[in-house]
């Protein structure tokens, strides 16, 4: 009963989605605003109905419907209810059912601002959500049907239907398979959300490119408009990967963060062209130039999220994200080729009202070093793209071996792994280079910025930083790359903070103000500016967790008997005892006991231990681990004798800075506030304009 | 004393023959210590073939556990690393390493970024040369109408 009435929702979306589509065109051209009316009250329509859907799910999957295939796949009854709920996204069905209700939320919410100067763009806004959210919402309905039924027929066999076989009854069963293991982690729960979240708010910015495209406006009136929702689907898509990150740490095992696993890398890639869109935007908005530009930038990005969908989704990747797939490649492939062309031709036919209004005037100014940030950004983009398309390519490739033999030999169709050494030789320079150009970017200026002016206002904090790699070197750091790095992040900090001392000095000097003060009333009032001078800070302590794991790891494994000891970077554990238990979820612990001594000291007690869930027939390794500032202690419980006095096997990391990787992901996120924060002063203006207005009337 | 001499000197031979036959034996009896970490530096190289994208040192799977103890004695046995790394390519094919081999279609993984980067570094170079070259009545287009028009925008805002 509740499963027709979510999917009847769904149907009634989709067919809603086709009215809204055609009512928008229709009205756009011809030019029938109670037609544009009907399709925006179409769009704001389909958000009630899509939570109705994702209602009934969650309704199913907390009372164990499990003649539901998807309920029985991804929920059991020991699971708590917070699990049961968030089981929504736990599958490919119900993941997708989130990605709609996301997307039609976001796309109500900005059919609900007002139009008034842009009531052109209104129905190509509807028509590229509508078309987006259609689009998914026929994956559900026609692929990945979330409420599909397990049926018995009178011959014993058990099939999955929405409609009931003829003579069939309904199969239910007592209990279901369960949540992946992996999923039932608190950076797991989250980390979903607010990496589709990321994805469907970059349709935003898209569909009004798109509308400025078809309605031929030339101004930088749809990047003003998206500002805000550019930022904020930036934020989520950061904090998507922050966490995904530390969802990788805490749970997969191997003491790292980023794997360059396809999937990871499937989710950075709308970050990669995301960020330069950022950037890029500004040079439209301060200068006037790169107009068609910015929106082959936004339109790479949905593409990409689409793309990063497509890997994740369709299976065509097989990785430790695993569990997403299912045969809607084809479609989703066809999808994003479509609006890409689309967008494409739109931008040849306007390609003459998209012409730079200015010019620039010299290499080292603002726009010269950010559309360097560009090339910078793609490249990454591009090599990661590369990385990952490349298994695919040449898995493919043995068709045409089959096809003319004589070229077997190159074409072999055998499936390649391109793995972290990959990706870190080609992308590591990159990286560098642009936190260098992270450093000396924010001390240009627009228009006129020479390499005189550039070096002088740059030269203090590059030596700062020089001074803070000599005492590294002083310290005993050695590696000629790990200093370099170093001192590219201590370029990138000390920029930035000359940079704020530099503007509040000024103002201290012009108001009298202090600096702290001068600081804070700056901040506020430039709050794009320094929300983004933050988030280089944020970026450049990331960056020093990532030095610090990728470039001073260490890692030992040995098997010690209870009693003795193994060591590793001046730490040693001592193994005292493994406790085996089941729990009352499902499942059976391994639980060793450890003393963790520093430089002979005990400092610690640590528990890594293995859990087996019985229902889905997985492990999970959870870590044991000792977090400071300076290093984490990192200890993970390979194996163990049933007869404990045997002895276990551990393998312990030395992990230095990579907590700095967690900090700056804060300082990170914080930064991206600043910058996305409404601004309050507008809108106390507008309301003091409002008052008088009022009072001018009253009078 | 001669004769004593040359009827010892066989014992002490055959002696020392037969401790250095021991001693042989007892070398071949006990294979040299592989640590795990000698192992892992080795797997951490290679791929699992069945669980895709995980590096063999961390993968859990009994499978792998299992190709990890074959490492142990490749190495026990006196297998180089490239050797043991050799031996896992021709086993399970390309994919159990990280970085694949240079050789047929694999050469584009390695020409296409740097390509890339050189034809973003060219567009590039022409960006800035078509910016730094004044815009044929890129100003005069700019009419003060124009300008008249876009502040009176920007004061429209203003006062929203």
């Amino acid at each position: 009963m509740v499963a027709n009435l979510g999917y009847g929702a769904l149907i009634i979306t989709f067919l809603i989605c086709l009215y809204g589509i055609s009512a928008a065109i229709y009205g756009a051209l011809r030019k029938a605003p109670a037609w544009v009316d009907s399709a925006r009250n179409a769009m704001l329509l389909t958000w009630p109905l899509v939570t109705l859907t994702a209602l009934c799910i969650i309704y199913l999957l907390l009372t164990g419907h499990y003649e539901v295939e998807y309920v029985a796949a991804v929920t059991s009854n020991s699971m708590p209810f917070y699990l049961k709920v968030t089981a929504l996204w736990g599958g490919q069905a119900g993941s997708l059912i989130f990605w709609s209700w996301l997307m039609s939320g976001f796309a109500s919410a900005v059919t609900l601002r007002k139009w008034d100067r842009d009531r052109e763009f209104l129905p190509w806004v509807v028509v590229v959500a509508l078309v987006t959210l259609g689009f998914f919402l026929s994956l559900s309905i026609f692929v990945e049907n979330p409420f599909t039924r397990l049926w018995i027929s009178p011959t014993g066999n058990v099939v999955e239907s929405m409609l009931q076989p003829a003579g069939s009854m309904l199969f239910t069963q007592a209990d279901g398979r369960g949540l992946n293991p992996l999923l039932r982690h608190p950076g797991m729960i989250i980390h979903p959300p607010m990496l589709y979240l990321g994805f469907v708010s970059f349709t935003i910015p898209f569909a009004f490119a798109f509308a400025s495209l078809v309605t031929g406006r030339s101004d930088d009136r749809w990047i003003r408009v998206t500002r805000r929702w550019t930022l904020v689907a930036w934020l989520f898509l950061s904090l998507g990967l922050i966490l995904g990150m530390r969802w990788a740490y805490d749970v997969l095992g191997w003491g790292g963060y980023w794997g360059w696993d396809p999937v990871e890398v499937a989710a950075l890639l709308p970050w990669l062209v995301g960020t330069p869109f950022l950037h890029s935007v500004m040079i439209q908005e301060k200068r006037g130039l790169l107009k068609w530009w910015n929106i082959i930038l936004v339109t790479m990005t949905y593409a990409s999220v689409l793309f990063g969908t497509l890997l994740t989704r369709s299976g065509v990747l097989s990785s430790v994200h695993a569990f997403a797939q299912s045969a809607i490649g084809p479609l989703l492939f066809g999808f994003v080729s479509i609006m890409s062309i689309i967008t494409l031709i739109l931008l040849i036919f306007r390609g003459r009202t998209l012409k730079s209004e200015g010019h620039m005037n010299s290499m080292f100014s603002r726009e010269a070093l950010f559309l360097l940030n560009n090339l910078l950004f793609l490249a990454l983009f591009f090599i990661c793209a590369w990385g990952v398309l490349f298994p695919i390519i040449s898995e493919a490739s043995g068709l045409i071996g089959q096809v003319f033999p004589s070229v077997a030999h190159i074409f072999t169709g055998q499936k390649i792994t391109v793995g972290p050494v990959w990706f870190e030789s080609t992308t590591g320079p990159i990286w560098l280079a642009l936190l260098v150009l992270m450093a000396v970017a924010p001390l240009s200026a627009w228009g006129a910025s020479t390499a005189k002016t550039l070096s002088r206002a740059a030269w203090k904090p590059a030596v700062a930083a020089l001074v803070i790699a000599g005492l590294l070197f002083a310290a005993g750091i050695r590696s000629p790359l790990a200093l370099v790095a170093f001192w590219a992040i201590a370029f990138v900090i000390c920029a930035t903070l000359y940079e704020f001392w530099r503007e509040a000095a000024a103002r201290h000097r012009t108001h009298g103000e202090n600096l702290l003060a001068a600081f804070w009333l700056l901040a506020g009032r430039f709050r794009r500016r320094y929300g983004g001078l933050t988030i280089h800070i944020g970026v450049a302590l990331m960056a020093f967790g990532v030095i610090g794991i990728e470039m001073f790891q260490t890692e030992t494994q040995g098997m010690i008997a209870k009693g003795e000891q193994l060591s590793l970077s001046g730490f040693t554990i001592q193994y005292d005892d493994l406790k085996l238990f089941p729990t009352p979820d499902g499942r059976e612990v391994a639980r060793a006991e450890l003393s963790v001594f520093k430089d002979g000291k005990f400092v610690t007690n640590l528990y890594p231990r293995r859990d087996f869930y019985t229902e889905s027939q997985q492990s999970m390794t959870i870590p044991g681990v000792r977090s400071t500032l300076g290093e984490d202690f990192y200890v993970l419980l390979v194996d163990w004798q049933p007869v404990s006095s045997s002895g276990a096997t551990f393998k312990i990391y030395h992990n230095p800075m990579i907590n700095w990787l967690w900090l700056g992901g804060f300082v990170f996120i914080l930064g991206t506030l600043v910058a996305a924060w409404p601004d309050r002063e507008r809108e106390v203006e507008t309301g003091r304009v409002t008052r008088r207005r009022e009072a001018v009337v009253s009078a | 004393m001669k004769r004593a001499i040359f009827l010892l000197l066989p014992i002490i031979s055959l002696v020392l023959a037969g401790v250095a036959v021991d001693f042989a034996s007892a070398q071949t009896a006990v294979p040299p210590v592989i640590t795990d970490d000698q192992v892992n530096a080795i797997a951490h190289q290679l791929y699992c073939p069945v669980c895709e994208n995980i590096p063999l040192d961390v993968c859990p799977t009994q499978a792998c556990a299992e190709w990890r103890e074959l490492i142990r004695q490749k190495l026990a046995a006196g297998w180089t690393e490239q050797q043991i790394k050799d031996y896992f390519v021709e086993q399970y094919g390309d994919r159990v390493i990280g970085a694949p081999p240079a050789r047929g279609l694999n050469w584009l993984v390695y020409v296409i970024p740097p390509i890339a980067i050189v034809a973003g570094v060219i567009v590039l170079a022409l960006v800035y040369r078509a910016w730094r070259r004044p815009l044929p009545a890129a100003k005069s287009d700019g009419t003060p109408a124009d300008d008249y028009l876009r502040r009176m925008e920007e004061e429209l805002e203003k006062s929203k």
